[in-house]
């Protein structure tokens, strides 16, 4: 699919990296204020989303994107997996909040929840970004 | 309450409008109405964890909706206008009476709205600070007390990405 | 009163589902039918003069509205947006193959 006219394009450079950065605010502030992994992990994902539409399909190079989108979604899940493991390694039960809790209303307190909150936003972004290039560079076939 | 039964109204409308336009682009953007509204409802009831979480994955919906119907058509099929239509039109709001009066039998059972049971809640509340450390309660509920629904959501959604990329795949010809 | 209201969203999203011939509309009446089910739990879980159930500082004797039905809904709005996905790339994959989104025409299984 074809880009857009300069304007979009120049306003997208500037405005897309203050969106992946409220995105990552989201992430990380999910044990305090409302938000938490999903909602911040679709705003990431949202952030490519505008770039990929603005500069069109042929200027970004494609296999390389959906290669790397779908190696991010592997590795947030993976990630996730692991927190969730290492209440097994540690000797207790599977999924056990261990790490130490803190004080409450910093930001480094609640134990396992802000890194399990980073794993799912990885996850979500590179997902719903794979998601959509796939349908987006998807070419329909004429027959004859 | 007015404004809870005024958009409530609006979603209703929104929706007969969704399934009746006859063009489709017009039908999705209905759909994205109703998407909207839902956000308004969910803050008036003091949940902004699910306004925001509504708000993003309804705008990504929509864009997935549209990108699907820009490569394929963009027109309702035809409807013809018959006996038999109209036969199942009114076999359908007799359905719908039957139905409604069920279910106003069945919801005289439930507690009265604004005045929840909280059972589980009560326990999360006051116990949620001390055992987990975390100050919004909802994450603590969705990552510590039932972390298992969320890595079962994960895993789904990570499976929904594999499934669109195996469908869609662009299939070799057999020479 | 307010229940009613929701369970009739619900109906017309399972109107949608059952009659209508376009794939693209089957699709709309089920995320209808989604978005009934979730305005269903968030109004079964509203307190009275309830604030939202975050925890802040100098505010100690709120009532909390109950977070159970809250964190439910949150994992199925998620899931919601992966069916959709879903549904919609099988639909693209079946115009490609028949050129209409009829349910009536499509009838062909071919081996």
């Amino acid at each position: 699919m074809k880009g857009m006219t300069i304007i979009v394009k120049t306003i997208a450079r500037l405005i897309s990296g203050l969106i992946l950065l409220f995105g990552i605010y989201i992430v990380l502030h999910g044990h305090l204020t409302p938000g938490g992994g999903f909602a911040g992990g679709v705003i990431i994902a949202g952030c490519f989303i505008f770039l990929f539409l603005a500069y069109g399909s042929e200027e970004t190079k494609n296999e390389v994107s959906k290669w790397r989108a779908s190696l991010c979604e592997s590795f947030g899940l993976l990630l996730f997996w692991y927190l969730a493991m290492l209440g097994i390694f540690a000797g207790t039960q599977f999924f056990l909040n261990i790490i130490n809790k803190g004080n409450p209303f910093h930001l480094f307190s609640a134990g396992i929840i802000p890194l399990c909150n980073i794993g799912i936003g990885i996850e979500v972004g590179g997902g719903l970004f794979a998601i959509f290039i796939i349908l987006a560079t998807l070419k329909m076939e004429e027959k004859k | 309450m007015i404004e809870l039964y005024l958009l409530l109204i609006l979603m209703i409308l929104g929706a007969v409008i969704a399934l009746e336009a006859k063009d489709l682009l017009s039908a999705i953007i209905s759909l994205g109405l109703i998407g909207f509204s839902l956000v308004l409802i969910f803050l008036i009831l003091q949940a902004p964890d699910l306004a925001i979480v509504q708000i993003v994955v309804e705008t990504l919906s929509l864009i997935i909706l549209i990108a699907a119907i820009l490569k394929t058509s963009l027109k309702d099929t035809a409807q013809e206008n018959g006996l038999k239509e109209k036969f199942l039109l009114g076999g359908g709001l007799l359905f719908l009476i039957i139905f409604m009066f069920f279910v106003n039998q069945a919801i005289k059972f439930l507690p009265h709205f604004g005045f929840p049971l909280m059972r589980m809640a009560k326990n999360y509340i006051d116990l949620g600070l001390i055992k987990t450390g975390a100050v919004n309660l909802v994450a603590a509920i969705i990552l510590d007390f039932r972390g298992y629904d969320t890595l079962g959501e994960a895993t789904i959604l990570f499976t929904a990405v594999i499934g669109v990329g195996a469908v869609l795949r662009k299939i070799g010809r057999k020479k | 009163m307010i229940y009613l209201l929701s369970i009739l969203l619900f109906a017309i999203g399972l109107y949608g589902v059952l009659v209508k011939r376009n794939l693209i509309k089957i699709i709309i009446g089920l995320s209808i039918m989604e978005y009934a089910t979730f305005l269903f739990f968030a109004l079964v879980g509203y307190k009275k003069e309830g604030v939202a159930p975050i925890i802040s500082k100098g505010f100690e004797e709120v009532v909390f509205v109950d977070p159970l039905p809250q964190a439910l809904v949150l994992t199925g709005i998620v899931i919601g947006l992966s069916t959709t996905a879903l549904l919609v790339s099988i639909a693209v994959r079946i115009y490609e193959k028949y050129k209409t989104f009829d349910i009536r025409k499509i009838k062909k299984l071919k081996g």
